[in-house]
C-alpha cells in the first residue's frame, strides 16, 4: 500500500474533487490518499465523490490552516 | 448473451439531466455521469467565498444527483478549452454572455470523446425541445448532434419521441416506446416525472448553474474585456468577478471592494498579485485595485474606500496602500460623501 498526498489548498470546489479524482486514477486499490484543502466544501464534496465512485473515507481532520481528508482507494477506480 | 450497453449522461446537477439518466437506467442500460467544470459554475464558489452563505447546507448538485441515481460521476476540468468557446462562439451569445449552443455542442463533443475512449455506446442529455430559448429549440437539436460529432449516438430521452430515431433506438438497445415526448418551457411534466420516480429535493436552477447567464456577472465580464482590450482571461480573473463591489472611476483601473468578511478573506489570497488597500484607523473592507493606477488614482481610491469604512463620517483617515512586492505606504484622505460616487462608476 502506498500513501499519497494531494494538495488542493486555495482551490474552490469542484477543483479539489477534480484534483483528487485525477490523482486517484493513477493509484491502485488499497492506496491511501491524504487530500489537503482550504475550501470547507470539500468536507461534503470529496466524501460524496468517494461514495459514488467506490472509495472510502477513513479520516477527516480540521487543522488550524487547512482540512485533511484521508481516502482509501477502492476497487472501482 | 448480448453485450450490456453503456451510456454516458451529461449531468448538470439540475432535474432534467437527472430524469434523462433515470429513464435510461430503468431500461437496464449501464449509465455513468459526466460533469464539466468551466470555471463559471455558480454554487460552490458562492458558498465558499461568502460568509453569510456558509450557514446553508452545501452540496455539489451533480454529485448529489449521481448519488441519488446510484451512478458514477466523472468531473472534467475544461477551464482552458472553454475559453475559446466563450471568446469565439460560432453561434453567438444568448441574452447575456452565455454561449449556450456552442457550449452544448462542445460538451457533447467532449462526452463523445470520453465515451469512445472508455467503451461507451451512446450519450444522453436532459435536453427538451423549447425548454431554453438559445440552445434547446427544434432547429438546434440536429445542429448539436451534427457539430458535436455525436450524430445518432446522441439520445435525448425526455423529448426523443419528437425527434428522429437514434442509433440506440434503431438497434433496440433502448425501447423508444418508453422514452418521452416533452416540449416547451413548462416544468410541470418534469415535476410529475420526478414525483413518479420518487425523486425529491432536486435542484432547479433557473438559468442553469452558469454565471454567464447572470446579467450582473456578464456586465462585469464585458467591462473587463473592454478595458483590457481583448477577451482573454484566467481562472483568477473570472473568480474575482464573482466577488465584491466593482467600482471603476476611470478607464485604467477599478476597485474590487470586499462586501463582507468572507469576501475579504477570499481576496486576501490575491494581495501578492494586486495593489491592495485598507483603511488603517477604522474597520473597513479589503480593496484590490485592478489595472494600472497612478498616484492621483491612488488618492481617489483612498477617498472611495474611506466611504465604505466605519470612518466614512471622519474628516480624514489613513489608508494603507501596498503595491505587489513593495512595502506598505500611507496616504491620508477625506472619505467621499454618499452622493460623491457617481452611479455609473459601479460596474
Amino acid at each position: 500500500m502506498a500513501v499519497h498526498e494531494v494538495n488542493a489548498r486555495r482551490l474552490l470546489c469542484p477543483m479539489p474533487v477534480i484534483r483528487t479524482q485525477d490523482a486517484i486514477a493513477g493509484y491502485i486499490p488499497g492506496d491511501e490518499v491524504h487530500v489537503f484543502g482550504t475550501d470547507p466544501g470539500i468536507k461534503q464534496d470529496i466524501p460524496a465523490w468517494c461514495r459514488v465512485n467506490g472509495h472510502s473515507i477513513i479520516g477527516m481532520i480540521d487543522h488550524e490552516d487547512d482540512i485533511e481528508i484521508i481516502i482509501k482507494v477502492g476497487n472501482a477506480s | 448473451m448480448t453485450q450490456p450497453r453503456k451510456a454516458v449522461a451529461l449531468i448538470s446537477g439540475g432535474l432534467d439531466s437527472m430524469l434523462a439518466a433515470k429513464v435510461i437506467l430503468d431500461q437496464g442500460i449501464h449509465v455513468e455521469g459526466i460533469n464539466f467544470y468551466t470555471g463559471f459554475c455558480v454554487e460552490g464558489h458562492t458558498h465558499a467565498i461568502r460568509k453569510k452563505d456558509k450557514q446553508k447546507p452545501k452540496r455539489n448538485n451533480a454529485l448529489w444527483t449521481a448519488e441519488q441515481l446510484g451512478i458514477k460521476l466523472h468531473i472534467i476540468d475544461i477551464v482552458e478549452e472553454y475559453k475559446d468557446i466563450l471568446i469565439n462562439p460560432k453561434h453567438g451569445y444568448g441574452a447575456n454572455l452565455n454561449p449556450c449552443l456552442d457550449c452544448k455542442i462542445f460538451m457533447v463533443n467532449k462526452a463523445q470523446q470520453w465515451a469512445r475512449e472508455n467503451g461507451f455506446d451512446f450519450i444522453i442529455t436532459g435536453e427538451v425541445i423549447g425548454q431554453r430559448p438559445k440552445s434547446q429549440r427544434k432547429e438546434t437539436m440536429p445542429v448539436i448532434a451534427e457539430e458535436s460529432g455525436a450524430n445518432d449516438r446522441l439520445l435525448r430521452p425526455l423529448c426523443a419521441k419528437n425527434l428522429p430515431e437514434t442509433l440506440p433506438e434503431r438497434e433496440g438497445w433502448v425501447d423508444r416506446s418508453k422514452l418521452y415526448g416533452l416540449s416547451g418551457r413548462s416544468r410541470k411534466p418534469q415535476i410529475a416525472m420526478a414525483n413518479e420516480f420518487g425523486l425529491e429535493d432536486f435542484a432547479q436552477p433557473a438559468g442553469g448553474c452558469c454565471f454567464l447567464t447572470d446579467p450582473n456577472y456578464a456586465t462585469k465580464l464585458a467591462d473587463m474585456w473592454q478595458h483590457q482590450g481583448n477577451k482573454n482571461y484566467e481562472l483568477d480573473d473570472i473568480m474575482l468577478l464573482k466577488v465584491g463591489r466593482h467600482v471603476r472611476p476611470n478607464d485604467h483601473f477599478k476597485l474590487i471592494i470586499g462586501r463582507e468578511e468572507g469576501e475579504n478573506n477570499f481576496m486576501q489570497g490575491y494581495r501578492k498579485q494586486f495593489t491592495h488597500m485598507r483603511v488603517k484607523d477604522y474597520a473597513g473592507p479589503l480593496v484590490l485595485l485592478d489595472g494600472e493606477p497612478d498616484t492621483d488614482d491612488l488618492a481617489l481610491a483612498a477617498r472611495i474606500i474611506g466611504r465604505f469604512s466605519q470612518g466614512k463620517m471622519a474628516d480624514e483617515l489613513n489608508v494603507g496602500i501596498t503595491r505587489p512586492g513593495e512595502e506598505e505606504f500611507i496616504v491620508t484622505a477625506k472619505p467621499m460623501g454618499p452622493s460623491d460616487i457617481p452611479q455609473e462608476w459601479y460596474v
